[in-house]
């Protein structure tokens, strides 16, 4: 039942995205389709749950002065693999996420689970809480991805939805990212509310 | 003249913050007031450019010569996280004062995406280093632009009726949405 708990937390209550505001950069910047945020999330979801595993594996050993560089050491090492399978096998998502694979080793979700959770908690919750805020995040750009297809090219996972000549472009463009996210979050706070 | 395309492209036509999405956390917290706005710019730019050098020189020399080029993430981001330690304190020791002003946001910008981001942009386009430091320099310009005209709106927005639900982060959202549309009129330019 706990460990449930520990799970489900990243979806609503504290949903890295619409509550915690953390990883803005990936979240608007390749959420241009839904697969491209289902990709991004699944991405960041492995390093999430490889880190947090790993850090509480070795969180006795390092000493606190030298904690934060020592993360991101160890985050940055499973980024690569990431990186290098991505391109290995799933070239063209690879290179629609393009800059931001990389950049995952500067995602504050990341570092702030392995600071906040793995540092102080035994293997198993760690790796349950990664890979829940890890879904949670996936969940949210899925959401804002397939939204922003959905209205800006017609189209949900690839499959037409309706004619291309009603869609607004708009979405697909950066500025509908912004404007996408931010009425999200305002619905997201009225279901909190409730 | 290869310079000036550069510097038009990426303050205005690729904005680092509206349109490639780099920085936004820095974006969306510090912008509330103006001048803690100007005081990231110069903590940003400060680092970008001396970010910028140091990864460039270390992809050409270490890693481009050793055939090490998969280490890139790792390398770059131990880099840069050591060289705001080291700005830091330099900066604590020579300039008290630039510190004051500065200090509060140089811790956070190791976990800046627009730093790591800019560094390997510049690998990317293979640039040499000349063309790199003017890419730095035009980038901080850019997120320097972006990030002043943004607190700007945010001081009126706090004088503003504002629909319940939107308050706070939502109607910042949206309010960058249409900056960012702003911006779009900037393309084709180059």
């Amino acid at each position: 039942m706990n460990q449930w708990k520990n799970f489900s937390k990243g979806f609503i209550k504290e949903n890295p995205v619409f509550v915690l505001l953390l990883g803005m950069c990936p979240t608007l910047g390749v959420t241009s389709s839904a697969i491209n945020g289902l990709g991004m999330g699944l991405a960041t979801t492995f390093v999430l749950v490889m880190s947090n595993i790993v850090v509480s594996l070795v969180k006795s050993f390092i000493p606190d002065k030298v904690r934060i560089p020592s993360f991101i050491v160890i985050i940055a090492a499973f980024v690569t693999i990431v990186q290098l399978t991505m391109q290995a096998y799933l070239p063209s998502l690879f290179k629609s996420l393009g800059l931001f694979i990389p950049l995952i080793v500067v995602n504050c979700i990341v570092l702030g689970r392995a600071e906040a959770f793995a540092s102080k908690n035994t293997l198993l919750s760690s790796a349950i809480d990664g890979l829940g805020i890890g879904l949670g995040f996936s969940f949210a750009l899925v959401l804002l991805g397939g939204i922003r297809e959905i209205l800006g090219s017609g189209k949900l996972f690839n499959i037409t939805l309706y004619s291309e000549n009603y869609v607004t472009l708009l979405f697909v463009l950066a500025p509908g990212a912004f404007i996408v996210l931010g009425y999200l979050i305002a619905v997201i706070n009225r279901i909190k509310k409730s | 003249m290869n310079y000036l395309v550069i510097i038009i492209a990426a303050v205005l036509v690729n904005n680092i913050v509206l349109m490639q999405f780099l920085g936004i956390c820095p974006f969306l917290g510090v912008s509330k007031r103006l001048s803690t706005a100007i005081g990231m710019t110069g903590a940003v730019a400060f680092v970008m450019v001396l970010a910028t050098i140091v990864t460039y020189l270390i992809q050409k020399y270490i890693l481009d010569s050793f055939g090490l080029a998969f280490l890139q993430t790792i390398a770059f981001i131990l880099v840069i996280a050591s060289l705001v330690q080291l700005v830091e304190i330099i900066l604590k020791k020579v300039s008290p004062a630039l510190y004051q002003a500065l200090g509060i946001f140089l811790p956070l910008i190791t976990t800046n995406c627009a730093i790591l981001g800019v560094a390997i942009l510049t690998i990317q386009k293979e640039f040499n280093l000349l063309e790199g430091v003017v890419y730095a320099i035009s980038n901080a310009i850019g997120f320097g632009l972006a990030l002043v005209l943004f607190a700007g709106i945010r001081e009126h927005l706090d004088l503003q009726d504002v629909p319940k639900g939107l308050k706070g982060t939502p109607i910042a959202l949206i309010t960058a949405g249409i900056l960012a549309m702003a911006f779009m009129g900037f393309s084709g330019l180059v």
